[in-house]
C-alpha cells in the first residue's frame, strides 16, 4: 500500500475544564491514502472538529494531545514546531470551514485575502490576482476578476462556501479537510457544493479529509467512510462497507434514523434512545453501552477489541464474526 | 464612500441646526437679563430697552433663533459687549490653543495604547498582560486634573525640566511644545488606559472569530493576521470612542487649562459663565458643538472607509 496523506494512530485528546479533563478522543486510528475521499460522521460533540484541530494544531487553548502520532506525508507533525507546521498550513494542509458566512474576513476584498493566501509564492500581486480569478471561475463564480474587489458581505452564502473552497485549492494542498462545508447551506446548494468538490476532487487529485454529519453526503462524495462516536472512531471502512454490510450496532442504528430511508409514512422519527456518556468520568468497557439493544455482561467490563471484517473494514464490537 | 461622505454630512448639518436652536432657546429661559449684567445696577429702564433693541432681544423668539442661525453660518457669533471685540474672534483665538492640546493628548494616548491593547489581547493571561491591564485601570481612576496638579509638582517644580503655567510664546514653536508636554500628558494619560482595554477587549473578540481561525488555517504570518486582519476591525469601538471623546475634550479640557493656567475654549465658557457674558458663552457653546459633531462625523468617515459594510448602512 502506497504512504498515507494522513496517518494517525492512537491520537488521545483531551480537554482541561473546571469539572475535570475531559476525553475528547481516545485511540483514534486513522489513514487518508493519497487522492482519495476519507468520512467521518458522527453525532455533535463525537470529537470530529477536535480531530481536525489537533491535525492543524489549531486547537482550544486548553486542549492538548495526551498520546498518539499524527503523521503528514511521513513527517511526524507532533514533532514540529509552531512556525514548521504554519509552514506546512495553507500548503500542503488547507482547509474549508463549516460556516461560510464567517470564515471571511468582512472588512478586507475577496482578492486581497486570496492574494495572501499566495504570500509565499513569488509571484507579482497581478499574477496572483489573475490566478485567484481564474480559481473562482472554476468553482462557478462569474465575472471573477471584478468580483476580486468584492467584499464578502456582497456573496451569498453558497457563494462564500464557493469562495472558501477556491482559496483552500488555490494553495494546491496534498490534503484538503473540509468541516461541515455543506451544514450551514440549504439542501440545494449543498448538492451543489457536493458536486462542485467532487469535481474538483478528481481534477486536482488531492486527499480529502471530509467531515459531516449529514450520511448522504458522505455516501455520495467518499471512498472510505469512519463512524465516530463519543470520542472513539467505533467502525470504519470503504463507504461499500458502511452503507451495505455495517457492523457496529451504532453505525446500524445511525443508518436507521437517516429520513431519507423510511418508506411508510410515520409519526414518529427513529431515534437512538440515550445520550452519549460523560466523557470527564468514562464508563468501563464498551462506549455505547448505554444505548446498544444487544448489550450484554461483558461490555459493562471490557473495551471492545478492533475487529476485522474485510480488508478495510474494522469495527470494534464483542460480538462481530471476522 | 462618497454618496456616504454627502449622506454623513448632510445629518451632521441637521444635528448641528437643531443644537443651535436647543441652545439659544436654553440661554433663553435662564433667568438674568443680559442688558442687566453688560449695563450694571445703575441702568435705567430707558437704557436697558435701548440695549435690548441693539442686541435684538425685543424681536419675537423665532425670529430671535431664525436669525442667529444664519448669523453663525456666515461665522458672526455676534459681538462681546464687554471687550467690544467680535465673539468669533475671541473663541478661534482661545480655539487654537484647545485643539492643538486635545490633538497632541489623543495622539499620544493613541500611539502608545492602541499597541499595548494589541500586545495585551496577543499575550493574553500573561503576567505582562495583567501588568497593562492593572496600569491601564490605575490611570483610568485617577482624574486628570490630580494628574495635571502632581505633574506639575514633580517636572516643573522639583526637577525644574519643564514651564509651568502659560501656553508658551505665539510663534514659537520649539517654546510651545515644551508648554503642551505636560497638559498633554495629563490629559491623554488617562486616555492610554481606556484605549489600551478596549483594544484589548474587541481585539480579543475578534482573534476569536472563525474567520481568523481561517487565516490560521492558510499559515498566514502572525504579525499579518493581527495588524492587517485583526486590528482593521477590532479597531472600529475605538475609533467611535474617539470620536465622541474628542469632542467631549474640547470643552472638558478645561481642568487642565485652569492648573496650568493655560488659555482655551473650556476656560472661556468658565470664565464666560463666571461673568454672565451671555454673547461669548453661546458663542464657545456654539463652536464647541460644531467641532463636537465634526469629531464624531470624521470617526464616523473613518469607520466607513475600515469597513465596507458600515458604508453601505446609513
Amino acid at each position: 500500500m502506497t504512504q498515507p496523506v494522513l496517518d494517525i494512530r492512537n491520537l488521545c485528546v483531551d480537554y482541561h475544564t473546571p469539572k475535570g479533563t475531559v476525553q475528547a478522543l481516545r485511540h483514534i486510528h486513522l489513514q487518508v491514502p493519497p487522492a482519495k475521499v476519507v468520512g467521518l460522521v458522527g453525532e455533535s460533540g463525537c470529537g470530529k472538529s477536535t480531530l481536525i484541530s489537533a491535525v492543524i494544531r489549531l486547537m482550544a487553548e486548553n486542549a492538548h494531545v495526551a498520546a498518539g502520532k499524527i503523521r503528514f506525508m511521513g513527517l511526524d507533525l507532533q514533532g514540529f514546531s509552531a512556525s514548521e507546521l504554519r509552514g506546512i498550513r495553507g500548503r500542503d494542509i488547507s482547509m474549508v470551514f463549516q460556516d461560510p458566512m464567517t470564515a471571511l474576513n468582512p472588512v478586507l476584498t475577496i482578492g486581497r485575502q486570496m492574494v495572501d493566501i499566495q504570500y509565499r509564492d513569488g509571484l507579482s500581486r497581478k499574477k496572483k490576482r489573475e490566478r485567484a480569478a481564474r480559481m473562482l471561475e472554476r468553482v462557478g463564480i462569474s465575472d471573477a476578476m471584478s468580483r476580486l474587489d468584492n467584499y464578502p458581505h456582497q456573496f451569498s452564502g453558497g457563494m462564500r462556501q464557493r469562495i472558501t473552497i477556491a482559496m483552500a485549492l488555490l494553495v494546491q494542498p496534498k490534503l484538503l479537510i473540509a468541516d461541515e462545508p455543506t451544514t450551514a447551506l440549504d439542501a440545494t446548494l449543498e448538492v451543489q457544493i457536493i458536486r462542485l468538490l467532487k469535481d474538483l476532487q478528481t481534477d486536482f487529485q488531492c486527499a480529502i479529509l471530509f467531515i459531516s454529519h449529514h450520511l448522504n453526503v458522505i455516501a455520495e462524495l467518499c471512498d472510505y467512510v469512519g463512524v465516530m462516536y463519543a470520542g472513539e472512531l467505533v467502525e470504519k471502512g470503504t463507504v461499500r462497507d458502511i452503507f451495505h454490510r455495517p457492523g457496529h450496532p451504532y453505525t446500524r442504528s445511525l443508518l436507521e434514523c437517516d429520513p431519507s430511508v423510511i418508506e411508510a409514512p410515520t409519526r414518529f422519527l427513529p431515534t437512538i434512545p440515550g445520550d452519549i456518556p460523560s466523557l470527564i468520568d468514562l464508563p468501563s468497557g464498551c462506549i455505547f453501552q448505554d444505548r446498544c439493544a444487544k448489550v450484554m455482561p461483558v461490555c459493562r467490563k471490557t473495551p471492545p477489541p478492533a475487529v476485522h471484517l474485510g480488508e478495510h473494514h474494522t469495527a470494534a464490537c464483542h460480538f462481530l464474526e471476522e | 464612500m462618497l454618496f456616504y461622505l454627502l449622506k454623513r454630512i448632510g445629518l451632521a448639518v441637521v444635528i448641528v441646526v437643531v443644537a443651535v436652536v436647543l441652545l439659544y432657546s436654553m440661554i433663553h429661559v435662564v433667568p438674568g437679563d443680559p442688558a442687566s449684567v453688560i449695563l450694571g445696577p445703575r441702568a435705567t429702564p430707558e437704557m436697558k430697552q435701548e440695549l435690548h433693541k441693539l442686541m435684538g432681544l425685543d424681536r419675537p423668539f423665532v425670529v430671535q433663533v431664525v436669525s442667529f442661525l444664519g448669523k453663525v453660518a456666515r461665522g458672526d457669533l455676534g459681538m462681546d459687549y464687554f471687550s467690544q471685540r467680535p465673539v468669533a474672534e475671541i473663541v478661534f483665538k482661545q480655539l487654537d490653543e484647545t485643539l492643538v492640546l486635545v490633538l497632541a493628548s489623543i495622539t499620544w494616548a493613541m500611539l502608545l495604547g492602541i499597541p499595548l491593547g494589541c500586545y495585551s489581547a496577543v499575550f493574553r493571561n500573561t503576567f505582562s498582560d495583567k501588568l497593562v491591564g492593572v496600569f491601564s485601570i490605575g490611570v483610568i481612576a485617577v482624574p486628570s486634573f490630580v494628574v495635571a496638579l502632581y505633574s506639575l509638582l514633580f517636572f516643573a517644580v522639583t526637577l525644574k525640566w519643564l514651564p509651568a503655567i502659560g501656553a508658551g510664546e505665539s510663534g514659537q514653536f520649539l517654546d510651545q511644545a515644551r508648554h503642551l508636554i505636560l497638559p498633554a500628558f495629563a490629559i491623554g494619560l488617562g486616555w492610554v488606559g481606556y484605549i489600551a482595554r478596549l483594544v484589548r477587549a474587541s481585539m480579543l473578540e475578534v482573534l476569536n472569530e472563525n474567520h481568523i481561525r481561517r487565516a490560521r488555517a492558510f499559515g498566514l504570518p502572525e504579525t499579518t493576521i493581527v495588524f492587517h486582519y485583526a486590528l482593521k476591525l477590532a479597531i472600529l469601538p475605538t475609533v467611535t470612542l474617539l470620536g465622541t471623546g474628542i469632542g467631549r475634550l474640547i470643552s472638558s479640557a478645561v481642568f487642565a487649562e485652569i492648573v496650568f493656567a493655560r488659555p482655551g475654549i473650556g476656560k472661556l465658557i468658565f470664565d464666560s459663565v463666571v461673568s454672565r457674558n451671555y454673547p461669548l458663552v453661546m458663542g464657545a457653546v456654539v463652536v464647541s458643538t460644531v467641532l463636537f459633531v465634526l469629531s464624531t462625523t470624521i470617526s464616523d468617515s473613518i469607520n466607513a472607509m475600515l469597513d465596507p459594510r458600515v458604508r453601505e448602512r446609513l
